[in-house]
């Protein structure tokens, strides 16, 4: 499975809604009706899933699939 | 002070995963429990429970909803959907201001605690979900019902171990007749059966270890007796001010009578075995309710099947009884439902209101050998058809802790 659907499978799981919601540009928060504990959460599972560390400041400028994906790809 | 009756019921029991079904089961004297499948308990000594089985919480709520839940919300939240629709109570028409949740919880998430603090030991504190906390205090139930039922009122959880949901219903009873609620969602809930709540109630010797005929583990008042099961399960009322109820026209099921809460001031887990604290807690509530104690004809006993509760609450019910005590039918849901601990009250006062409503009481079974110390009428052999009018229901809990409610046959 390559990054980009691991990260989209992640979203998934964690906010619980369905695949076809979760396009590159969707915003977690207006997009995907996640509030900020799931923010935190979703952030968590995937330093656990790809064993990378994103700081508090770094993880406040992930707001879209698209930008977890690149930032997981450059910090892998 | 205004008159609060019943004007709603719902129940997950492990005999039934809804109110009509519980109740059908526990009139047939069908066993909930079964080998302990929730976690592989090969090394305990106990390995039976009376587990909720089939329970799908996406049934009652959405996916995303349920992953936020510990089980004992999720049991509590699905219970309180079927309990608004069993009442009929519309949250367009009624003010959800004056509706209110007390919601008993005797351990709270403790499935959540333990998967956590794995986890906090095998990867850090940096991998403790933001969820933990709100996923595993006792409140949730009662805060996750206000969301999903729009209830404003007063909100909280008691916590008196194993008489958790009788006091929510005890002060639930007591918000509406104060004035502060007109109506009240109230009863217990709680799913603990886990490797910490199996093992420390093991290491207190608290449970049946009969895991060779789990249907015959839990034993209510029989010689045999030798400890508790544990289970899982929500049980819920609403209770409404009668004024409440006439105007929207809702079916009424019991009135309640009055409540009592005391405490034996005697030791942490055992309980006082001249019956006193229990005593006075059901003398209380047949005081509150101005009857005398001829006139309660039925009484659903703690009856935990443990030695020390069975024998202490049969020598407390003859005290406040006295002959009249032989002349009453008890029965023990928990020997078919096992103890379900902080939603034990809840369960068995809408047991309890069912026996009123339908003239019916269920059986205790695996009554085989009766105990000399506790020699009164169990309702041992079969569930019997009989018109009641006043019902008590007893929970008592560790730290010696007492309650008891009297319920009555509605009638204006």
């Amino acid at each position: 499975m390559s990054l980009e659907q691991k990260v989209k499978e992640i979203v998934v799981e964690q906010l619980g809604i369905s695949a076809d919601e979760v396009k590159n540009e969707s915003k977690f928060v207006e997009d995907l009706g996640a509030d900020s504990l799931d923010l935190t959460e979703l952030i968590m599972a995937m330093e656990e899933e790809f064993d990378v560390e994103i700081d508090d400041e770094k993880a406040q400028e992930i707001l879209t699939v698209q930008a977890a994906i690149d930032f997981i790809k450059a910090n892998q | 002070m205004p008159r609060v009756v019943v004007t709603g019921l719902s129940a997950i029991t492990p005999i039934g995963g809804d109110l009509e079904t519980s109740w059908q089961s526990l009139l047939s004297g069908k066993s909930g429990v079964d080998k302990l499948m929730r976690f592989d308990c090969s090394e305990y000594a106990t390995r039976i429970a009376a587990e909720v089985r089939d329970f799908d919480a996406s049934s009652y709520m959405t996916v995303k909803e349920a992953r936020r839940m510990d089980r004992f919300c999720q049991l509590a939240v699905a219970s309180a959907k079927m309990l608004m629709q069993h009442s009929g109570l519309d949250k367009d028409v009624m003010d959800m201001a004056q509706c209110g949740a007390i919601i008993g919880c005797g351990l709270g998430g403790l499935e959540t605690i333990e998967e956590f603090h794995s986890k906090l030991l095998k990867s850090g504190p940096r991998r403790v979900s933001p969820f933990y906390i709100p996923l595993l205090i006792a409140n949730m139930a009662a805060g996750q019902i206000s969301i999903a039922t729009g209830a404003k009122g007063p909100n909280l959880a008691t916590t008196s171990a194993c008489a958790s949901g009788l006091h929510g219903i005890g002060y639930a009873y007591s918000d509406i007749m104060l004035g502060r609620a007109k109506a009240m969602i109230c009863g217990g809930a709680e799913s603990t059966i886990t490797p910490m709540a199996v093992s420390g109630f093991n290491a207190m010797k608290a449970l049946s270890t009969s895991n060779e005929v789990p249907e015959k583990a839990s034993r209510p008042f029989d010689l045999d007796r030798n400890g508790f099961v544990i289970g899982e399960g929500s049980g819920l009322l609403l209770l409404e001010s009668l004024d409440n109820a006439l105007e929207r026209q809702a079916t009424i099921y019991a009135e309640v009578a009055g409540f009592g809460a005391s405490a034996d001031a005697y030791h942490m887990t055992a309980p006082d075995d001249s019956g006193e604290g229990m005593a006075l807690a059901m003398r209380q509530a047949i005081r509150e309710a101005g009857v005398s104690p001829e006139q309660v004809d039925h009484i659903n006993a703690h009856g935990t099947s443990t030695k020390l509760n069975d024998a202490s609450e049969t020598k407390a019910i003859k005290e406040v009884f006295g002959r009249h005590a032989h002349d009453m039918i008890l029965t023990a849901n928990k020997s078919m439902i096992g103890h379900t601990l902080g939603a034990a009250g809840g369960i068995e006062s809408v047991f309890s209101v069912l026996s009123l409503y339908h003239s019916k009481i269920p059986g205790t079974i695996n009554l085989d050998t009766p105990d000399p110390e506790c020699d009164l009428d169990y309702c041992a052999h079969g569930s019997v058809s009989r018109n009641i009018r006043y019902a008590l229901c007893n929970s008592f809990g560790f730290g010696g802790t007492n309650a008891a409610i009297l319920f009555k046959k509605f009638d204006e």
